[in-house]
């Protein structure tokens, strides 16, 4: 099939996967929901509990969900082309981290700040976010030859172990509650409550997502090696700045809006290749819209297997994410 | 042997606030030669030497001070082990209800030797507990969502009282029907789903650990209600943000949560 064919139909093929998932999530959950009173008109809104059960309670999360899953699975793509490691993840060179560090401070130390709507937890993660990226950068580019994907990869392990350690000195300090508390946003949460969130997060992963739109041809080169990428015209320096940029600010804006759910940012890559293979041009685009669809099942039954309770997503997909990812081990060796 | 305090009383050393707050309450308060790093009530605590806490008891001061008796929480097992083989008697504080709050203060009366002063206060509350009980037994009960945690300024990360707990009994006995008293739990991490289904009729949005005095802080917790303009207490007005320690610690001072919030329930 040529090319352009192929990617037709894969983006007809996930998103409208995506889309399915978009339309059904909201329609089930764990009380029963009437669509006739949703779009009852007669009904003010302010009194129609059923249509803010759809409203306010499961759509902003779909969205939410369908953000976050797209954002962390392309940032998966683009970081495991650009570190050649199969094994990265969108959390591995430290953002995700340096997002929790933001977030413990902000729910341990609150200063009740709040920017336009949205509370100091997800301001205060992406800041985080943000400055991990930062260090890592630095760190990289220090020696100033180019941008090391080795130091890259060492940099973002050490800064983990750094943030992590930080991260439990400060709950360590805290009580009982708050370390609760921060030990929940761990496990990623998408229940948004409002678009407010969504609509802070969603400026940063469309300019990543701009981004992801110029890289794959480059990406796919790059995968070969640097020095063979720069030997068929490849930027190369320029290219791993886009990448990394652009998946760090991807992770930055999930991670705030989601908190860290894990295994998104690894599974769906590998099994959108496993079934489209390894062209980026086609992995890129089928693996956003997968990851979408991917977390939007994964919130639905989270939301659902224990209600009222909440069922945290991201246990959900590391439920999943764990033994799927033991199997491709198996499976590769 | 520790040195006995005026009287021929022991000293204590507790690291449990709601335990500090019942020495007090039953006249032991000059025993007291230190607290737990989260102790600020009364505020004669303020002065006394902090001695670490759940995780991060201070062995080696609390060693020092040889307290006649030692209030830990029933958790600190392997500081009770130590502290017991150096003849320190040890109080292991646990708490589940609301009944559990004069047992405590009168096992921890009798241990300090303030047994007769312990009985009495014990019966106050008890005394003031039934009174409000009982006004609050004409009243219909109002369907309520108890919440102890979110993040500021915005609805996400709920964390609301489940069927168990002392919480749970202080606003039944109030008046009130907790909406997820069904869920056997403490806590419960509810979503914006199950309240609106939920539908209290009063919100109570309990605040603690910082300071949430300013009664713009509170206008503007309760102004992150109106995303939820469905639930009856949002549309009614019966969103009340009440702060304070009180309300989270299992100790005497439950009697004026327990009058607050059958005041808020009453509005």
């Amino acid at each position: 099939m040529p090319m352009r064919r192929r990617m037709a139909f894969t983006v007809l093929t996930f998103g409208g996967l995506a889309a399915a998932a978009c339309l059904i999530a909201p329609l089930i959950g764990s009380t029963p929901l009437s669509l006739r009173r949703v779009f009852d008109g007669s009904v003010p809104f302010a009194e129609n509990p059923d249509a803010q059960i759809f409203f306010v309670a499961r759509l902003p999360r779909t969205l939410a969900a369908a953000l976050v899953g797209a954002s962390l699975a392309a940032a998966g793509v683009v970081f495991q082309a650009l570190l050649r490691n199969p094994l990265a993840t969108p959390f591995t060179l430290g953002v995700s981290a340096g997002a929790a560090l933001g977030a413990m401070l902000a729910i341990i130390f609150p200063v009740g700040l709040a920017f336009a709507g949205v509370s100091s937890v997800p301001i205060a993660s992406f800041a985080g976010a943000l400055g991990a990226v930062a260090i890592v950068y630095a760190l990289a580019t220090v020696r100033r030859q180019g941008l090391s994907t080795t130091v890259l990869l060492l940099a973002g392990i050490t800064l983990n172990a750094f943030f992590s350690s930080v991260i439990l000195f400060i709950q360590y300090l805290a009580d009982f509650t708050q370390t609760f508390r921060t030990v929940r946003w761990l496990m990623g949460d998408l229940d948004v409550g409002s678009y407010t969130p969504i609509l802070a997060a969603l400026p940063f992963m469309l300019v990543a997502f701009a981004a992801f739109s110029v890289l794959p041809r480059a990406l796919n080169l790059l995968t070969l090696g640097a020095d063979a990428a720069a030997a068929r015209g490849v930027d190369v320096l320029r290219t791993q700045r886009l990448s990394f940029f652009s998946a760090s600010l991807a992770t930055g804006a999930a991670v705030s809006l989601g908190g860290p759910v894990g295994f998104i940012g690894i599974i769906v890559p590998h099994l959108v290749r496993l079934l489209v293979g390894s062209d980026h041009r086609i992995v890129l685009p089928a693996a956003t819209l997968f990851g979408a669809a991917f977390l939007i099942a994964c919130d639905t039954a989270s939301r659902m297997v224990m209600a009222p309770m909440e069922l945290p997503v991201g246990i959900l997909t590391a439920l999943i994410g764990g033994p799927f990812f033991l199997w491709l081990l198996l499976r590769r060796s | 042997m520790p040195p006995p305090a005026a009287g021929g009383r022991p000293t204590v050393v507790s690291l449990v606030p709601a335990v500090t707050e019942m020495l007090f309450a039953v006249g032991a308060g000059p025993q007291v030669v230190g607290v737990g790093s989260f102790d600020s009530w009364p505020p004669e605590v303020r002065h006394l030497p902090k001695l670490g806490a759940l995780l991060d008891p201070d062995v080696e001061r609390i060693l020092r001070l040889r307290p006649g008796v030692l209030v830990l929480h029933v958790s600190q097992q392997e500081l009770r082990t130590q502290m017991e083989r150096v003849g320190i008697r040890v109080f292991a504080h646990a708490t589940g209800g609301l009944d559990d709050v004069p047992r405590n203060m009168r096992k921890i009366g009798s241990l300090v030797g303030r047994a007769a002063e312990a009985e009495e206060a014990a019966a106050a509350f008890e005394r003031s507990l039934d009174e409000i009980r009982a006004r609050a037994a004409g009243r219909a009960r109002r369907r309520t969502l108890i919440v102890f945690g979110h993040e500021p300024g915005a609805l996400r990360a709920i964390d609301a009282s489940g069927g168990i707990g002392f919480l749970h009994d202080v606003v039944t006995l109030a008046g009130g029907e907790n909406v997820f008293a069904s869920v056997k739990r403490e806590s419960v991490r509810v979503s914006t789903e199950a309240i609106l289904a939920a539908a209290p009729e009063v919100i109570l949005d309990l605040r603690y650990g910082q300071e949430w005095e300013s009664e713009a802080e509170a206008a503007r917790e309760r102004a992150a209600w109106n995303a939820l303009p469905a639930v009856p207490a949002v549309r009614t007005g019966r969103v009340h943000v009440l702060s304070g320690d009180r309300f989270v610690i299992p100790g005497p001072r439950l009697v004026e949560a327990a009058r607050d919030i059958a005041a808020a329930l009453e509005d």
